[in-house]
């Protein structure tokens, strides 16, 4: 199983530091046939908005997709849980051949007259672009009658990979934005950009720049609120994280509203602070920022450091294996765990690009695997061969570790605690902590290839 | 409240679905082919579908589950899917190797009109089918039925694609379990072999979705039924068919192309399901009942009996499949419990006439609805509370809300285990599930009593 064959079109999808030259080919539609972990346009859409929690998410499509994306993301609210339900126009056979239109209209309106949510969303799905439904005019006529915006999401699912659903979905906020008073809002003010408050994530990083002095006008798309969004273009910067859900709509707030941004990660001690200190310095005008600002860090760092000292000591010299959705999340993850003595000998991701991988590259060790969009066989492959025991990554992956006895950390939509900021630092390695040096593992046979 | 937006007002809703009770066939496509030895389930589709199959089939059953996609483009969606399954084929079995690749279809393939035995020639005529590998294919449009039908129309394509008709029958029957978990194939096996009855059982996912640990990871677990079996199914005496709608049109099919003859029945859930599908197994296989299943049976009655005054009256509501919904209602009745509200999603006409029929001598009003959804349910049970709810796990919205005991029952599970390994069918599951039952019912009531009324003994 060594010998595991690998497809000719993806070899140079895989790459192992210091054995060959780099030229890894990414930004590659999966090939055909390939268990690719990889997901759709609509998936891109439906993770990112779905976290606005008074807003109507009405999926045009047969009913799978709302089935499949019903409240499994664990983005939380502090008030409306209307984003928590489940809403389709249901399409049957009759529909696909007469088109869905009247369907549409007749559910949005009934819709927003029951619910009286502050805007809605449509999700066009696979068969929307197909049959032909003209989505955006009926969302434009709903609109003018119900007085609130209502905006197409164009997601069918094979035009493109998750990041066109990213996109898309920008699109959609893009009409959100600009529509609302910015009046009161100050100097020192921002938005959270790719903080979808998985286990209250956004609330613990709102928290530190409200320390910090600064104003969060709204939070893309976290405990997310359309008013928020509607004025969300009266803040003085745009706080970036993720790998690039939410670029397209930090550009489009630059262009238009002159509003610049910076691209940040929450995760890990390194680079949590290195947000707070960029934004700080973005603001030093305002010389009291930064002063708060090392505070908070070092006070922060001082309260868990002790602990991770702690976990270093046993953790040192364990090895990890991280497959995950954008490789921006990988760079945080790689620092992170090394800050807790652990080497990475495995680091893919399903949508990184040239740069991303070239990043990778510079950062990890030699006989590092990197892998784009990888299947099964190889995440097990390389897991084996190299030693992994620690898996981090998604669903779809986490039987898998557990069945070669390898501990696992979810870092996607299935985290139950909140790994952002010094807080979730502490959660991350106690979670990797729990899971590398379970007694439980004593129980599975010996690892092996097949 | 998290459903604090259902209203208690029930108003006709026809171009909108609200909380589904059901999903779309593919899934169900996947979960059976998953019930093939060996064998690759493949979606002829764009990319997320088989990714969401995939997600929500490894949250119910905590195991890998593998599949593959023919990842749709928007050159694919003009031009139609053939270079694509075609690659896919190639690409699957010369790294992936199954023995087996059981192609379904979606929304957007069948609405291009790809035609997948056409494309199977092809691919047979380019040599990209290597000798001893076999294909098959089920259409299975999103737009048309549930899951539940995705499961029957796989279960049946098992039959089309390889059961061989034969001149003589052998002493052996087919099982065809329904859409049941892993944990009820092997207990239905198991009681076929208490009765010491041949049998072929297809689809079976025993060691497929309920694997042990071994310190690997296998893209093909041991279980599953082979292609032999398949093509022998075609030379048994007769089919025994549980689930008149996941299991039924496979056997028809049986019987129509092979002359094996068929008895369809509900899924062995409770006592009076169970006899009949022991009779069945007696009468087709030519055997008695042994004492072992006497017992078995005995101490489900027993059960029943000791604790009947526990189950009088008790109001159920119960969300999910028809196969399953059929079968509990009516092992429900038998205790003497009222299920009062009754949704499947599923659209369906029989049903609702056979749990009318069912119910019919109950002290109280029935509602029922096939095509039904869960915001449809939740409203029935503020109108009507009831004391238990039995549905999958999206009824835990409900049973917080409305602060009602609930089993998790059907599909999803998402969030508890031992649905894989324990089953509900038979004698010994029909025990399992009133254990579940009284649980609930008993810990509410301890929970509930006042310090003065707080009992012992039970």
């Amino acid at each position: 199983m060594t010998n595991m064959p690998i497809l000719k079109e993806r070899e140079k999808q895989i790459y192992q530091k210091g054995a060959q030259a780099f030229d890894m080919t990414c930004e590659k539609k999966s090939l055909a046939g390939s268990v690719s972990q990889r997901a759709c346009v609509f998936c891109g859409s439906r993770v990112v908005l779905y976290p606005i929690a008074d807003a109507l998410h009405l999926i045009h499509g047969p009913i799978g997709c709302a089935s499949y994306t019903w409240d499994i993301r664990g983005a939380l609210s502090s008030g409306p849980q209307l984003h928590r339900m489940s809403f389709s126009t249901d399409l049957k056979e009759k529909d696909i051949i007469f088109g869905g239109e009247k369907k549409l209209y007749g559910s949005r309106v009934q819709l927003i007259d029951k619910y009286h949510p502050n805007a809605a969303f449509v999700y066009a799905t696979c068969i929307v672009g197909l049959i032909g439904d003209d989505v955006d005019s009926i969302c434009k006529r709903v609109s003018d009658e119900k007085g609130i915006p209502v905006l197409p999401v164009h997601s069918e699912g094979f035009k493109g990979t998750k990041k066109d659903g990213y996109k898309a979905a920008c699109d959609a906020m893009a009409h959100i934005v600009g529509t609302g008073s910015i009046e009161g809002i100050g100097e020192l003010s921002l938005n959270i950009m790719g903080e979808f408050n998985i286990a209250g994530e956004a609330w613990i990083i709102q928290d530190y720049y409200e320390k910090m002095g600064l104003e969060v006008v709204s939070v893309f798309t976290g405990d997310g609120r359309v008013d928020k969004i509607k004025r969300s273009h009266g803040a003085k910067l745009n706080v970036v994280q993720c790998s690039g859900s939410m670029m397209h709509l930090a550009e489009i707030m630059k262009e238009k509203y002159g509003i610049p941004y910076i691209r940040v990660s929450y995760f890990g001690i390194e680079d949590m602070s290195k947000a707070l200190y960029d934004v700080a310095e973005h603001f030093s005008d305002h010389p009291e920022v930064m002063e708060k600002t090392q505070n908070i860090v070092r006070k922060e760092i001082q309260a868990i450091n002790p602990v991770l000292k702690q976990y270093k000591k046993v953790l040192s010299g364990k090895k990890a294996a991280i497959y995950v959705g954008g490789a921006f999340k990988a760079f945080s993850m790689i620092k992170a765990l090394r800050s807790l003595g652990m080497e990475v000998v495995l680091a893919g991701s399903q949508t990184g690009n040239k740069d991303d991988y070239k990043l990778l590259r510079e950062m990890c060790n030699d006989g590092t695997v990197i892998l784009d969009d990888a299947n099964p066989l190889e995440l097990s492959k390389y897991c084996i061969e190299k030693g992994a025991d620690l898996f981090i990554g998604g669903v779809k992956e986490r039987p898998m570790a557990y069945k070669m006895g390898i501990g696992f950390c979810d870092h996607n939509h299935e985290r139950k605690l909140s790994l952002a900021g010094y807080s979730g630092m502490l959660n991350f390695a106690k979670e990797v902590y729990s899971s590398v040096k379970s007694p439980v593992w004593k129980f599975a046979p010996e690892k092996k290839l097949s | 409240m998290l459903l604090r937006h259902t209203p208690k007002e029930i108003t006709e809703r026809k171009a909108l679905t609200v909380n589904p009770a059901k999903t779309c066939q593919p899934i169900g496509a996947m979960y059976a082919s998953l019930g093939i030895h060996g064998c690759l389930p493949h979606s002829h589709g764009s990319q997320g579908c088989y990714a969401y199959h995939r997600s929500t089939l490894t949250r119910h059953y905590k195991e890998p589950v593998m599949a593959a996609t023919s990842s749709f483009t928007e050159g694919a969606s003009v031009f139609g899917g053939q270079a694509n399954l075609l690659q896919a084929l190639n690409n699957i079995f010369t790294i992936y190797e199954p023995d087996v690749v059981a192609v379904h279809t979606t929304c957007l393939s069948e609405t291009i009109g790809d035609d997948i035995p056409q494309i199977f020639g092809k691919a047979r005529a380019d040599g990209k089918i290597p000798e001893g590998k076999f294909v098959l294919h089920a259409n299975t449009p999103s737009y048309v039925g549930t899951h539940v039908t995705g499961f029957a129309n796989m279960t049946k394509a098992m039959v089309d694609y390889f059961a061989k008709p034969a001149e003589h029958k052998e002493n052996r029957i087919n099982i065809i379990p329904g859409w049941v978990e892993p944990s009820d194939m092997k207990e239905i096996k198991r009681i076929a072999g208490e009765l010491g009855v041949k049998f072929i059982m297809f689809p079976d996912t025993e060691n497929v979705l309920n694997g042990p640990q071994t310190g690997k990871f296998a893209m093909y677990p041991k279980g599953g039924v082979t292609i032999d079996e398949l093509v022998s199914a075609g030379s048994s005496r007769g089919t025994i068919a549980l689930g008149r709608l996941t299991s039924g049109p496979a056997a028809h099919a049986l019987d129509t192309k092979c002359k094996v003859p068929c008895e369809i029945l509900d899924l062995p859930i409770g006592i009076k399901a169970t006899d009949r599908f022991v009779d069945s197994l007696r009468k087709m296989g030519g055997v008695n009942v042994p004492d072992s299943i006497n017992i078995e049976r005995g101490q489900l009655v027993d059960i029943i009996t000791d604790m009947q005054a526990y189950f009088y009256h008790k109001k159920v509501g119960l969300v999910g499949d028809p196969d399953q919904l059929e079968a509990l209602t009516e092992f429900l009745v038998s205790i003497d419990m009222l299920p009062i509200h009754i949704v499947t999603g599923t659209k369906d006409k029989k049903f609702e006439k056979r749990i009318k029929s069912l119910t019919e001598g109950l002290p109280c009003k029935v509602n029922v609805k096939s095509g039904g959804d869960m915001m449809l349910f939740h409203q029935w049970i503020k109108n009507e509370p009831v004391d238990l709810l039995i549905g999958n796990t999206y009824v835990k919205y409900i049973s917080r809300d409305e602060d009602i005991p609930f089993i998790r029952f059907g599909f999803p599970i998402l969030d508890r285990i031992g649905h894989s390994y324990f089953p509900t069918v038979g004698y010994q599951g029909g025990m399992r599930f009133l254990e579940k039952i009284l649980d609930a019912l008993m810990d509410r009531q301890d929970r509930d009593s006042s310090e003065i009324e707080f009992e012992l003994v039970m």
